[in-house]
């Protein structure tokens, strides 16, 4: 399996050598030049050693470790790992399903892509030891369309594995058989949304379900129970089996363990990717020490903490309130631990890991132009208010850009939004709702200096009226 | 609910008010039978349930419980304390449970209306004038009753086809769509012919039949009726009558012994459309595109409006007693219909009575494959009619040949035909010429072309009256328009003959009075009063008839498969 070295379509990924503040764990193999991400690679390094440890204990221990080590979900909502499991609701007797969701197309993010490219065997084992775990069936990953390559890679490392009796029937050597298998995505944002997911790989239209009743974990994939996770999550499995729950969890902080990829991107020096243990740097860290800081001359204005959806922190805010732990914080955007609380009690939210710095060269209401007209695209269409509020949405923000802004522009931005948010099928109504939102209430005065700015100032002519 | 029987309604409480409903019961019908209304676009009783419009966005609470005691929470004063969820929550999906509170007229739930009014409106094109659902369309409705009234938005609206032709018999304005999906539920669910979907995505998402296929099933006007706004439109009707001018009547369908409830839409003695009226026990909401169209014989080129004897027009006085002369003291046999409605039949038999010497009576019967819906192999909306009235004690054949037989063999003088064309049921043309023909009818016909004397008669349309369905329901139709001018109204054809040939104590020519005479003569409607009869109409016993093989398989029902299809289509 040289797929690397023998296929010339394939793209190269550069590794990095890591900062001293990064702490590798999934991210170990990947980044080592050494390290080739074949079969026999990731063997030379003990891979699917877990897996064999997986099958000496009971599926109920491994969920047991996968609930005590306190792992959360890196797909967007921070749900721990461990307690959607155990929500499976085995009842009607069907099949469970395992889907891996490698949708990854929150704009800022993009780890997903490169543990898959790097590393495809240790998503391969984190699912077989997942699909063991909660006795499913059959496991699907759903690999965003636009990763053509990425789910070439997938297959032939699932192949590969396969002839090891690492996937497949009678995984080595037990009577527990499950299939692998991936389907590429229908190129679509919501298809990462979970329920939209299903749909789209039972065949349809990526339309999200309503949530009563159909709950993945009891009717999910055909109706059957479906545990979904995102790749990175998947991965975690491996190394809690690796270490015991107990262990992996004093990785980070408590309610906050193991480490994260966090992806930056923006107007920073050296944007990437990096995986620091939870709670242990802060977004000054990330922004101004592996990013190496803004560009020479610029000033912050903005941070996105995780990912476009996530509300936006203004540059110079200052977040107080009280810690679950009961301790009083007064942070800057700098300081703000890199978690999944600490973001949430800066109002904010860690989302799907992705930072997005915003400094003081262009216009915020260019900023939200350009999200809004993200959002206006992938709204699925199915519930009204996201329908139709993330069009208007666009629609305003694009006209202001184009030098048609009027004062009364931000109070109606921010009713749209108010309109949207909490009222719609899934999460994709918050997704298109709170950028709005939040940068109209954050940056009132810029939204209704717009009105005031000579038409010919604006930069984003591409934001006519649609 | 019957003695005995347990009540298992469980208390909910809509805004504050208590009412008691069936567990399982979701919030639209449960605020329902509170007697309030929660707006809704997307969710139709007999479909499975998608929450799409969100229209129906209510606030909802539980009565809480401590957590480490189990007990229930309470307020100062005692009274339970109501745990709301913090977002609103859509009727159409969730499911009354015991002690739930619901709020349907808060701050937070008046907002949300106003709220998805607005975007509903923002993109859809504002000419209700020319828009031919005017009257009847829930946008505009709910617009006046829940919507702000006003419009912030100044930008430009999504174009979108206009005028696209979906079938034979539907027109599809996307413009106006306000994408709920109904049509495409009822397509997969109900019509089980999906072949409508959305294509594109957000807002510019597009209703459309899928490449190469067209709507144009038996059912498909039905999306027409249940497309809350003027996205759907009728070909037939489009353009052709503003619906505030429409009276409407209570009918039923008469192509099968389904017997779907109807409603007729006319204007000053026009009828402009059928369409269908809820029986939950007979139709759901639903019936045949073909069924729609039968307005259309009332106005029919071949129309028998004139009482005539050999085609020279006559009052109906002499029609009848050249009738009556023909009638007596002659060799009859009489062809009874099956399309006649009950109390036709019984009058035909009465006036058989009237002839004397037990005249033979037959029925022509028609069957047709029965399409598992609402269409059922017995294409006679009254076959059991005819048996309870005991106009005929056998099923129908689908052919004369017996009737041919017996006047091959010069056994009958006259022939009593009441609404057949018996050319289309094995009689030929030259058999019916050795005999004198009595003839009663809608239409011109072969048969009514060589009668002696012909009687015109009312369609369903013009008189009122009762049909036997295939469930033994008898269901009521009222007359919508009047009948052509000159012919007697009501039943007077038949107590005007039976009148004529002295058949004893008058009967008033109305169903009522009728229903009066039958309930001493024919058992099962011993107890019935045609005033009685419920709009859903009124099931007689059918034990008498257990055995004769009447053709249709079971009964169509649709039960809305609410837990196994999903959102979207
Ligand atoms: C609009 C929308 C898009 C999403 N896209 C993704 C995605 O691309 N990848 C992903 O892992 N999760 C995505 N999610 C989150 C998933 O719905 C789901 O929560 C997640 O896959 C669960 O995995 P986790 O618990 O491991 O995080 C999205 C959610 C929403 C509402
Ligand atoms: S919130 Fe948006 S993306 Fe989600 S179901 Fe509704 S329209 Fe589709
Ligand atoms: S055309 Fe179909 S989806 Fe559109 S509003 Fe009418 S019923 Fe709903
Ligand atoms: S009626 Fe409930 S969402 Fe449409």
């Amino acid at each position: 399996m040289s797929r690397a070295n023998g296929d010339a379509t394939m793209p190269t990924f550069s590794k990095s050598a890591p900062h001293p503040k990064e702490r590798r764990i999934i991210l170990a193999n990947a980044e080592d030049p050494d390290f080739d991400g074949t079969l026999e690679a990731y063997e030379g390094r003990g891979g699917y050693g877990e897996l064999k440890k997986a099958f000496g204990m009971t599926p109920e221990d491994v969920c047991k470790e996968v609930l005590d080590s306190g792992v959360r979900g890196r797909g967007g909502a921070g749900f721990p790992a461990g307690m959607k499991w155990k929500f499976l609701d085995r009842r009607s007797g069907k099949p469970v399903y395992l889907i891996c969701n490698a949708d990854e197309s929150e704009p800022g993010t993009f780890k997903d892509r490169q543990i898959i490219h790097k590393d495809p065997h240790q998503l391969i084992e984190g699912m077989m030891i997942t699909a063991f775990a909660i006795q499913a069936k059959q496991a699907y990953i759903y690999i965003r369309e636009e990763m053509p390559y990425g789910a070439r890679i997938l297959d032939e490392a699932i192949e590969a594995a396969r002839a090891k009796g690492y996937v497949g029937d009678n995984i080595l050597g037990s009577d527990y058989s499950c299939d692998l298998v991936v389907h590429r995505g229908a190129a679509a944002y919501i298809c990462g949304e979970e329920t939209g997911l299903i749909e789209s790989l039972e065949g349809k239209r990526a339309y999200p379900r309503i949530k009563p009743p159909y709950f993945p974990a009891a009717l999910g994939l055909y109706m059957c129970p479906t545990i979904v996770n995102n790749v990175e999550t998947l991965c975690n499995v491996k190394h809690i089996v690796a270490m015991g729950g107990g262990e992996f969890a004093k990785i980070g902080t408590t309610g906050n363990t193991g480490t994260r990829i966090w992806c930056l991107s923006g107007h920073v020096q050296k944007p990437g990717y990096f995986e620091l243990e939870c709670g242990k740097a802060t977004y000054g860290e990330l922004i101004n020490d592996l990013g190496g800081g803004l560009l020479p001359g610029r000033k912050l204005q903005a941070v996105i903490p995780g990912g476009s959806s996530a509300k936006v922190l203004r540059a110079g805010e200052r977040f107080t309130g009280k810690l679950r732990s009961g301790e009083a914080f007064d942070w800057g955007i700098d300081d703000i631990p890199l978690d999944f609380d600490s973001p949430m009690a800066a109002g904010s939210m860690s989302g799907s890991g992705a930072v997005i710095v915003v400094d003081d060269s262009v216009n915020i209401v260019e900023v939200l132009a350009n999200i809004n007209a993200f959002y206006a695209h992938e709204s699925c269409g199915q519930c009204t208010p996201c329908r139709e509020g993330s069009l208007w949405m666009k629609k305003i923000t694009g006209r202001m850009v184009s030098g048609g802004a009027r004062r009364e522009d931000a109070a109606l931005l921010a009713s749209i939004g108010d309109q949207i948010a909490g009222r719609t099928i899934c999460a994709h109504g918050e997704a298109c709702a709170w950028p709005t939102q939040s940068f109209v209430a954050k940056f009132r005065d810029e939204f209704e200096a717009a009105a005031e700015r000579n038409p010919d100032e604006w930069k984003n002519r591409e934001f006519r009226l649609v | 609910m019957s003695e005995g029987q347990e009540d298992k309604r469980i208390p909910i409480f809509v805004d504050d008010e208590e009412v008691k409903v069936d567990p399982g019961t979701n919030l639209i019908e449960a605020v329902a039978q509170a007697g309030k209304e929660v707006p809704h676009y997307c969710y139709h009783p007999k479909l499975s349930v998608v929450g799409n419009c969100r229209m129906c966005l209510v606030e909802m609470g539980m009565p809480g419980r401590d957590r480490a005691t189990g007990e229930p929470m309470l307020n100062d004063d005692g009274s339970p304390k109501i745990l709301w969820v913090p977002k609103p929550v859509i009727a159409c999906a969730t499911n009354a449970a015991p002690g739930m509170h619901v709020r349907t007229e808060s701050p937070l739930v008046k907002e949300c209306r106003e709220g998805v009014m607005e975007f509903l409106l923002v993109n859809h094109p504002l000419d209700c004038p020319i828009c031919d659902q005017a009257g009847e369309c829930r946008l505009q409705e709910f617009a006046t009753d829940y919507g702000r009234g006003y419009s912030r938005f100044i930008e430009q609206k999504n174009v979108k086809p206009k005028r696209t032709r979906l079938g034979p018999r539907v027109m599809l304005d996307d413009e106006r769509c306000i994408l709920c999906s109904r049509c495409i539920r009822f397509c997969e669910e109900v019509a089980e012919d999906p072949v409508l979907g959305f294509t594109d995505r957000g807002s510019y998402t597009t209703l459309t039949a899928f490449p190469g296929k067209e709507l144009a099933n038996n059912y498909s006007l039905n999306t027409v009726d249940i497309c809350p706004v003027g996205a759907l439109t009728s070909t037939d009707f489009r353009f052709k009558m503003r619906v505030w001018f429409l009276k409407e009547t209570d009918s039923i369908d008469t192509e099968s012994s389904v017997g779907c409830n109807t409603v007729v839409g006319s204007r000053e003695g026009k009828i402009y459309r059928i369409t269908p009226r809820r029986n939950d026990h007979v139709n759901d909401t639903w019936m045949p595109d073909s069924g729609r169209a039968l307005y259309k014989e009332v106005e029919a080129e071949n129309r028998l409006a004139a009482y005539s004897i050999e085609g020279r027009p006559c009052g109906p006085d002499e029609a009848m007693s050249l009738a009556a002369t023909l009638l007596k003291g002659h060799r009859v046999a009489i062809v009874g219909s099956g399309r006649l409605s009950v109390e036709e039949q019984y009058l035909l038999r009465r006036v058989r009575e009237a002839i004397g010497g037990g005249p033979p009576t037959f029925l022509v019967g028609r069957t047709g494959e029965g399409d598992g819906k609402l269409l059922s192999a017995d294409r006679n909306p009254n076959t059991r009619g005819a048996i309870l009235t005991g106009l005929i004690d056998e099923l129908p054949k689908e052919d004369l040949h017996d009737l041919a037989h017996l006047i091959a063999e010069g056994g009958v003088d006259t022939l009593l035909v009441a609404g057949e064309d018996l050319t289309m049921a094995g009689v030929t043309r030259d058999q019916l010429k050795r005999v004198q023909i009595v003839y009663m009818g809608t239409h011109h016909n072969d048969t009514s072309s060589v009668a002696k004397v012909e009687i015109p008669a009312l369609t369903v349309f013009e008189k009122s009256g009762t049909f036997v369905n295939q469930q033994f329901r008898v269901q009521k139709f009222a007359q919508a328009v009047p009948g052509p001018k000159g012919v007697l109204f009501g039943l007077s054809n038949f107590t005007r003959l039976l009148d004529t040939l002295g058949g004893g104590k008058r009967i008033a020519p109305s169903p009522a009075n009728v229903w009066a005479e039958m309930s001493g003569d024919v058992p099962e409607f011993a107890d019935l009063r045609f005033e009685d009869i419920p709009r859903t109409g009124s099931v007689v016993d059918d034990a008498r008839f257990a055995h004769l093989p009447f053709p249709e398989g079971p009964g169509f029902h649709f039960n809305p498969k609410r837990a196994e299809t999903i959102a979207g289509a």
